[in-house]
């Protein structure tokens, strides 16, 4: 079946869904989240390690919708060697975005910064699932909070 | 003659389309699509009728009352109730299920009602395929009370355990409260298996009717039960309007639900009478038009006549058992051949999530629901977190079916 244009399943997402990235358990990591969604049941676990500011691993294992599975897998690769201060503004672009009810009003670049998380943007006009599309991000945005919060090793 | 064809075309709404493409309607089971006949009566109410019921004495409180109890004989007739004032209007059955639960916590304190009484070393019995609406009215109650709240297991098939029926309703169960159709899983239970136990140990029985009502003719006096409950927007009439039906002899020893205007007989400030059933349990001004719009459904319905609603729909089941059995690594969650089953099919399919399925069945102007239908044990109970369920109606024909397996084939495709 041919995705049709509008469809929230954009082939990025399924490719995504299909062969995701950073998928796994990191041996050597600075903290550890687990994190929930309740309407769908998704669940993800994600490992972080933070090294001179920036984000030098990240590892996650988790199960649920493919949006979650595969808004994860975006988002790793997107932080996966940026700065923290980076990554964090990054994941306020991207809920931003998740927020915008189908009508996106990022600016240009930062719509360009988001690379294949714009994918998502189908996501946004159904709240019901924008929540999926989001776990990753939250599970990020707080596993660098401990990481950097603290700032001593599990 | 039973014609879907001519039935579809009184549903306005299922001529639109969704997504570019017709809308093909398998979440019945959730809420029903309301015929024309009943919009027309909303509008005519309050086009032509609109007043207070029971208060005004002139003529549009006249007519208002007598529209609404009109609707009350109208359902007492549909469910064959010995008597109309056995008939309480609540909105929507979780009311009417937390109505009984209150009121026999109440009783604890009413003087007369002693033979209501709940407490510790009582217990209250459930069974695991309950809506949330059938099962956490009476674990408050349980709590409230010192009672033990208990279930009655199902199977793998999605059937009760009969075996276990006798140990988990005993000499101490006050309650035992149990579905007709399970919402999730299409499976009807032997309502007089259940009754007969129920009956044996003194147990007061109530009957959560919601997915059976819109289903199949329904005769509170063969049922058996004490109390039985259905909600009016699942059953082709409005939302905001349900029924309790109660035997009178325990209505009327019952005490109140809520309090307010209607309810009363005399009322001072040294103390208040309480009105008889039925308006004993309805406190303030009911719901008047969606009432009168649940007593249009009742006529549209019976003039089609449930025994034909009941048989439609069993094909319907059939068909849809047997094309879904042809669906590679689709999973049918509840009792997999028609007998004692409804048209309400849950299902899984392996390595997709029923978010997405359901998300993408939409896309093709496929309406059906995916989570845990309210009724979360029982997706415990098969290890699953959620799942995708069509359910049909009068109006659901087999090529909706064909499109739906269709549709399922497709997301299959998209996930390959
Ligand atoms: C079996 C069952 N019981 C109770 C309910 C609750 O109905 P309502 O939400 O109208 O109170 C439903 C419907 O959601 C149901 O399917």
């Amino acid at each position: 079946m041919s995705v049709n244009m509008d469809s929230m399943y954009q082939q990025i997402i399924l490719d995504h869904y299909k062969h995701p990235n950073h998928r796994g358990e990191l041996a050597d990591f600075d903290a550890e989240v687990h994190h929930v969604n309740p309407t769908c049941g998704d669940e993800v676990t994600l490992r972080i390690r933070v090294a001179d500011g920036e984000i030098a691993d990240l590892g996650w294992t988790g199960e649920g919708c493919s949006i979650s599975q595969a808004s994860t897998s975006v988002m790793s690769d997107l932080v996966v060697g940026s700065s923290v201060t980076d990554a964090l503004q990054l994941q306020e672009k991207f809920l931003q975005l998740m927020q915008s009810q189908g009508h996106n009003d990022l600016a240009e670049d930062e719509t360009e910064a988001l690379e294949d998380a714009i994918a998502f943007e189908g996501v946004s006009k159904y709240p019901a699932r924008v929540k999926c599309a989001l776990l990753g991000w939250m599970a990020m945005k707080s596993a660098v909070a401990s990481a950097t919060g603290a700032g001593d090793k599990p | 003659m039973f014609d879907v064809e001519v039935i579809r075309k009184d549903f306005p709404i299922l001529s639109r389309q969704v997504h570019g493409v017709p809308l093909v309607y398998l979440d019945s089971a959730n809420t029903s699509q309301k015929p024309q006949v009943v919009l027309d009566s909303l509008t005519d109410y309050y086009t032509r009728h609109n007043a207070n019921v029971a208060r005004a004495v002139h003529t549009l409180g006249s007519e208002a009352t007598m529209l609404f109890e009109g609707a009350r004989d109208k359902v007492a007739r549909f469910i064959n109730a010995p008597r109309r004032d056995e008939v309480i209007f609540t909105k929507n059955s979780s009311e009417a299920l937390n109505l009984v639960a209150y009121t026999l916590s109440n009783a604890t304190t009413t003087p007369g009602a002693e033979r209501f009484r709940v407490g510790p070393g009582d217990n209250i019995v459930v069974t695991e395929m309950e809506h949330h609406s059938n099962i956490v009215p009476w674990q408050l109650l349980a709590q409230r009370t010192g009672a033990e709240f208990r279930y009655i297991p199902i199977d793998d098939e999605g059937r009760l355990v009969e075996s276990l029926i006798d140990e988990r309703v005993d000499e101490r169960t006050k309650v035992l409260a149990f579905v007709h159709q399970s919402n999730a899983l299409g499976t009807v239970n032997n309502v007089e298996g259940l009754v007969t136990r129920a009956k044996a140990v003194g147990a007061l029985t109530v009957i959560d009717a919601s997915q059976s009502a819109p289903h199949r003719p329904l005769d509170v006096q063969s049922l058996g039960a004490d109390f039985v409950a259905f909600t009016g927007h699942k059953l082709y009439g409005p939302t905001g309007v349900g029924v309790l039906w109660g035997r009178y002899e325990l209505l009327a020893d019952l005490p109140p639900f809520l309090g307010g205007g209607e309810m009363i007989e005399t009322v001072d400030m040294s103390g208040t009478t309480f009105a008889a059933p039925p308006h004993r349990f309805e406190a303030g001004t009911p719901m008047i038009a969606e009432a009168v719009g649940l007593g249009t459904a009742i006529d549209y319905l019976t003039a089609i006549g449930m025994d034909q609603v009941q048989t439609h729909e069993a094909q319907l089941t059939a068909y849809a058992l047997d094309a879904l059995a042809q669906v590679p690594a689709l999973r049918v969650i509840g009792p997999s051949t028609p007998v004692d089953r409804g048209a309400t099919i849950s299902f899984t399919i392996k390595g997709i999530h029923p978010h997405d399925v359901s998300q993408l069945l939409d896309e093709q102007g496929i309406a059906v629901r995916a989570g845990h239908h309210c009724a979360r044990p029982v997706c415990l109970r098969y290890g699953i977190p959620a799942t995708t369920r069509a359910s049909f109606g009068i109006y659901t024909t087999t090529s909706e079916i064909d499109t739906l397996v269709a549709g399922v084939i497709k997301v299959q495709e998209m996930f390959s």
